[in-house]
C-alpha cells in the first residue's frame, strides 16, 4: 500500500473536520495503519470555508499535509473550486451532486456524484450528510475497511444518534451498488 | 537600609515572633504609617488565632510590597500588580492556607486593577490589605489612581486633574464579601478587621489610609507623619452603615471608616465543588461509560459532533 | 477520590488534547489559562479533566494572571501549567522572569501561530523561538522543547514537567498550530510505566533551612507554603536566605547560577533525532513541524545524489551547540528551514561559522516552505 492522501472541503458545520477524524481514526486505530489528520478553517464557527485532510500510510507519516490529493471529497461548490486543482490527474473525486453543480475537471478524474444531503434529508436529518458521504467514500475509494469505518463512527457520534448514523453510512455505502 | 545601624539582640519587639528581626531596620521612612499597619496585621493574625505556619503573605512591588519581606511567614514578594493572581494560585492549590495579599494602592488598583476586580468577582478566598498612601512612594512620588483631585505629585506638577478611584466602593461593587476602611491611627479596629477577615470565607478587602510623610505630605504641605496622623484622626468618622460606593476620599473632607460589607456567599472553590461535583462524578463513572459510549473521554475533534 | 480518571490506551487524538493528557499523566493538577487560538483546546481539555482528578482549573482574566497563578500554585506544592500562543506569551514574559528568579517549577505551552502582533491566529508559524529564549529581561537559563506530533506533544509535556521539577524552573514547549491541531495516533501507557520526576523537598528542619542554599547540585531544595519553614522568596536579587541584597556580590552569586544550572546540565537536557547525519555532506537542521514538512525535499535531494541528513532539534534551548560544532567540522554546510524569518539559524551560524556556511530558508508563517526551495538550498550547499 502506498501513502494515500484525502482532502475534504465544504462549509463549517457540515462535519468536514469530523469526517476526516472518522477516516483517520478508522485507519489508525482500527485498521492499524498510520494516519495524520490536519485541519484548516476560517475564524467563523459556521458557514466559512473549511477543509480537512488525512494522510494514511503503512509507515509513519512524515509530511502531514495534502497538496497532491488521491481523493477529494467536495461538500460545497466553493470547496470544489478551491481544491480541484490539487487532485491528482487520475484521482478520485466524490461530491455532493446537489451542492456542486459547476464542474470543470478533466475526464481522467474518476468522478463520483452522490446527492448526500438529499439522501440524509430522506433519512430524516440532513446533519448526517457527511456520514452518507463517508459510506460512499468507503465503497468507492476502498482505502479504509468498512468495519473500521463503522466502529469509528460509532465511537465518534453521540450514542442516541448511532442508529441514524449507521443507516446513513449504509445508504452511502450501498449507493454505488444501487446505481448499477 | 543604613548598614551602620545595628539592632541589639536584647531589644525586644512585642511582635518578634512574627517579624523577621534579622531584617530590621526596615527600609521605610521615618513617619511612614506602614510600620503601624504591619503591627496591626500581626495583632490581627494573633487575635484570629491562626497558626503562623498556615498564614501566607504575598506582596507586589512598592513600599508596601516590602511588607512580605518583614513578616516571618511564608512570604512571596512578586511582580508589580500580580500579587493577587499569585495568591489565587497558592490558595487554590492548598486550601488550608490563610492567604493574605498586602500591597499598595498603585500596585493593586493601577497595574493590578484587573486582577482585583476579577478576584472579587470570583470570590476567591483570599484577603487583600491595601495600603493607600495616595501616591507612588518608592519611585519618588508620582501620580496614583488614588491621588486626590488637585493634589500635587511628581507627575502632576500642576495638580492632579484625574478623578481618583474610591477603593472600598470598587471592591464592594466587584463583589467582595467583606469591605472595610481604616487609617493607620485606628490600630485596634484595624487589627480587629484583619482578624475578622482572616477567619472569614471569601474575598475580603481592607483599605488602610496611611501617611506618606516623605513624598505625599511634602508635595502637598501636609507636614510630618505625625501631622498627617492627627489630620486623619480629625477627619475620620466611623460609620459602618455607610454605602461604600458613596464615600470617596479627597484632600479635606471626611475619611469615612468602618466595616461596610460583611456578608456570606459561596467562595470560588465552594462553587466549583457544589456546582460541578455531581456532574463530574457522573462523567467519571468509567464502567458505565465503557458499556455505553467512550466518546467524551476519547479524543474529540474540535468540530461539532453530528 | 475519583478513580480511574487517568487515561491509558491507544487514541486518535489531537495534539492539544494529547498535551493536556500528558500534563495530567505527569501529575499536573493546576491549570490557569486564558483562551487563545490555537491553544484553547488545551484549556478546554483541562477544564474537563481536572475536576475529575480533584485538580484546579481557573480561566483567568488575562495571560498575566494565568502565568502568575501557576507560580503561586507551584509554591503551594502543586504541579501547574498554562498554555497560550504568541500574543499571550508576550504578556507572560515579565512573570516568566519571576518564575526563573524564584526558581519555580511549572510548564508553559506555546502553540505558535503567524506573527507579529495578532498576525495569523488560525495559521502556522514558529515565531517565538527567540522570544522564548530572550523574552523576559535579564539572563536566565531556559529549556524549550519542540514536539513534531501529537504523540510527542504528550511525551514531551511529561519531559517538560520532569525537567521543571528537577531543575526548578518554568519549562517551555514550543509547538505550532499544525501540531496543536493535528490528530494522530497517541499511545498513552499506564501511569506506573511513566517516568515521573518530583521536585526535591528539603529534609532540613525549619530554622536550618535556607531556601536558596545550593549543596551538591546547582538546584536548591524546595519547601512549599504551609509546611512551617516560613521562608521568604522574591524577584529581587537575593541571598541564600531569600532575602533581597542589593549588591554586586550578591548579583554574582544569584544570577549566573540560574544560567549555569542549565548550561552545565545541557547534556542531560538536550534531545536530538538524527537521520542519515553521520555521512552527510549537507545537514538540514529543523524542529517541530518543519522537521516533517522538509522530508520530501530531503528525499528529492537524495535522489539527485546528494548525501543529506536531518538533525531534528527536540530540545531547542539550551541550544545543542556541541553537536552542531562537531558536525560543522565534517559537513559542507547546513540548511535551516523555519517558519519565521530566520531565528534558530542564527544559533546554527554562531556554532558553525568558523567551518562552513549555513543557509537559512525563511518563511513568514501561514503556510510551509515550497519543497523545491529547500531542494535548491540543499544543492547550493552541497555543490558550492
Amino acid at each position: 500500500m502506498k501513502e494515500q492522501k484525502i482532502k475534504i472541503s465544504g462549509f463549517g458545520g457540515q462535519g468536514v473536520i469530523l469526517s476526516a477524524y472518522i477516516i483517520g481514526k478508522a485507519a489508525s486505530i482500527y485498521d492499524k495503519k498510520n494516519a495524520s489528520m490536519t485541519q484548516a478553517y476560517g475564524p467563523e464557527a459556521r458557514g466559512g470555508a473549511c477543509s480537512s485532510q488525512v494522510v494514511i500510510s503503512p509507515k509513519e507519516v512524515d509530511y502531514p499535509l495534502v497538496d497532491n490529493a488521491d481523493v477529494l471529497i467536495a461538500l460545497s461548490q466553493e470547496g470544489y473550486d478551491k481544491f480541484i486543482s490539487i487532485l491528482k490527474k487520475d484521482g478520485i473525486l466524490l461530491y455532493d451532486s446537489d451542492l456542486v453543480e459547476n464542474l470543470k475537471h478533466s475526464s481522467k478524474i474518476k468522478s463520483n456524484p452522490i446527492p448526500a444531503t438529499r439522501v440524509a434529508e430522506e433519512l430524516g436529518n440532513k446533519i448526517v450528510a457527511n456520514v452518507v458521504m463517508m459510506g460512499f467514500f468507503t465503497a468507492v475509494a476502498k482505502m479504509v475497511s468498512i468495519e473500521a469505518m463503522k466502529q469509528s463512527i460509532q465511537e465518534s457520534v453521540p450514542s442516541k444518534y448511532t442508529e441514524l448514523n449507521m443507516r446513513a453510512f449504509d445508504k452511502g455505502y450501498n449507493y454505488i451498488k444501487n446505481l448499477k | 537600609m543604613n548598614k551602620n545601624i545595628q539592632v541589639k539582640k536584647e531589644i525586644y519587639h512585642p511582635m518578634e515572633d512574627i517579624l523577621r528581626m534579622d531584617r530590621m531596620p526596615h527600609i521605610w521612612c521615618p513617619g511612614c504609617g506602614l510600620g503601624s499597619d504591619v503591627v496591626a496585621f500581626a495583632q490581627g493574625i494573633k487575635k484570629a488565632n491562626i497558626p503562623f505556619d498556615k498564614v501566607v503573605i504575598v506582596s507586589g512591588i512598592g513600599c508596601t510590597g516590602r511588607v512580605a519581606g518583614y513578616l516571618r511567614l511564608d512570604s512571596y514578594h512578586t511582580t508589580h500588580g500580580r500579587a493577587i493572581p499569585f495568591a489565587t494560585g497558592l490558595k487554590l492549590a492548598n486550601r488550608e492556607l490563610t492567604v493574605v495579599v498586602f500591597s499598595g494602592d498603585g500596585d493593586l488598583f493601577a497595574i493590578g486593577g484587573n486582577h482585583l476586580i476579577h478576584a472579587a468577582r470570583r470570590n476567591v478566598d483570599i484577603n487583600v490589605i491595601c495600603v493607600n498612601n495616595f501616591i507612588y512612594g518608592m519611585t519618588g512620588g508620582q501620580n496614583a489612581p488614588t491621588t486626590p483631585l488637585g493634589a500635587y505629585s511628581s507627575t502632576a506638577p500642576y495638580g492632579n486633574f484625574e478623578p481618583p478611584f474610591n477603593l472600598v466602593g470598587l471592591a464592594a461593587a466587584s463583589g467582595a464579601t467583606y469591605v472595610a476602611r481604616w487609617t493607620s491611627i485606628h490600630i485596634r479596629r484595624l487589627a480587629d478587621s484583619i482578624a475578622t477577615a482572616a477567619k472569614k470565607k471569601g474575598f475580603c478587602f481592607i483599605e488602610i489610609v496611611t501617611p506618606c510623610a516623605t513624598v505625599f505630605a511634602r508635595k502637598n504641605k501636609g507636614g510630618t507623619g505625625l501631622d498627617l496622623l492627627s489630620e486623619f484622626k480629625n477627619r475620620s468618622v466611623i460609620n459602618h452603615s455607610a454605602d461604600p460606593t458613596k464615600i470617596p476620599l479627597d484632600m479635606e473632607g471626611e475619611i469615612v471608616c468602618g466595616e461596610f460589607v460583611n456578608e456570606e456567599k459561596p467562595t470560588f472553590w465552594e462553587n466549583v465543588k457544589e456546582g460541578i461535583r455531581e456532574k463530574v462524578e457522573k462523567k467519571v463513572d468509567w464502567e458505565k461509560m465503557q458499556s455505553k459510549r467512550k466518546r467524551k473521554l476519547y479524543a474529540e475533534s474540535s468540530d461539532d459532533l453530528s | 477520590m475519583l478513580k480511574k480518571s487517568k487515561l491509558h490506551g491507544e487514541f486518535f487524538m489531537q495534539g492539544d488534547i494529547a498535551c493536556a493528557e500528558g500534563a495530567i499523566a505527569a501529575g499536573c493538577r493546576f491549570f490557569g489559562g486564558y483562551p487563545i487560538t490555537p491553544a484553547s483546546e488545551i484549556a478546554e481539555r483541562m477544564s474537563y479533566r481536572l475536576p475529575m482528578l480533584d485538580g484546579v482549573f481557573v480561566q483567568f482574566e488575562d495571560e498575566i494572571a494565568s502565568i502568575t497563578s501557576i507560580l503561586g500554585a507551584s509554591w503551594a506544592g502543586m504541579k501547574s501549567m498554562t498554555a497560550t500562543s504568541g500574543p499571550g506569551w508576550s504578556l507572560m514574559n515579565e512573570n516568566i522572569g519571576l518564575g526563573m528568579m524564584m526558581e519555580t517549577p511549572c510548564v508553559l505551552i506555546n502553540v505558535q501561530r503567524g506573527s507579529p502582533s495578532t498576525g495569523l491566529p488560525t495559521s502556522w508559524g514558529q515565531s517565538d523561538m527567540m522570544q522564548a529564549k530572550w523574552g523576559s529581561h535579564g539572563d536566565y537559563g531556559s529549556i524549550s522543547l519542540c514536539p513534531k506530533s501529537p504523540q510527542e506533544f504528550f511525551d514531551l509535556t511529561i519531559v517538560a514537567f520532569n525537567y521543571s521539577e528537577k531543575y526548578r524552573l518554568p519549562v517551555f514547549i514550543l509547538t505550532d498550530a499544525i501540531v496543536g491541531h493535528m490528530t494522530e495516533k497517541v499511545i498513552i501507557p499506564p501511569v506506573d510505566e511513566l517516568e515521573i520526576i518530583e521536585r526535591k523537598y528539603t529534609t532540613k528542619k525549619p530554622g536550618e533551612y535556607l531556601p536558596y542554599k545550593v549543596e551538591k547540585d546547582m538546584v536548591p531544595d524546595f519547601a512549599k507554603a504551609g509546611d512551617g519553614y516560613r521562608y521568604h522568596t522574591t524577584g529581587l536579587t537575593h541571598d541564600e536566605r531569600g532575602y533581597p541584597v542589593m549588591t554586586e556580590e550578591c548579583q554574582w552569586k544569584c544570577v549566573p547560577r540560574l544560567v549555569e544550572k542549565i548550561t552545565k546540565n545541557a547534556d542531560n537536557i538536550i534531545l536530538l533525532e538524527e537521520r542519515d547525519v553521520e555521512d552527510a555532506d549537507v545537514v538540514v537542521v529543523a524542529y517541530g513541524i518543519t522537521a516533517r514538512t522538509v522530508v520530501p525535499a530531503i528525499e528529492a535531494a537524495k535522489k539527485k545524489g546528494i548525501k543529506v541528513g536531518l538533525l531534528r532539534l527536540i530540545t531547542v534551548w539550551p541550544f545543542p551547540e556541541k553537536r552542531i560544532k562537531e558536525l560543522a567540522q565534517k559537513v559542507k554546510g547546513f540548511v535551516v528551514p523555519e517558519l519565521n524569518l530566520g531565528q534558530i539559524v542564527l544559533e546554527v551560524e554562531r556554532c558553525s561559522a568558523k567551518y562552513v556556511t549555513t543557509k537559512s530558508i525563511t518563511h513568514p508563517g501561514g503556510g510551509i516552505h515550497k519543497i523545491e526551495n529547500i531542494v535548491k538550498a540543499i544543492e547550493k550547499v552541497a555543490y558550492e
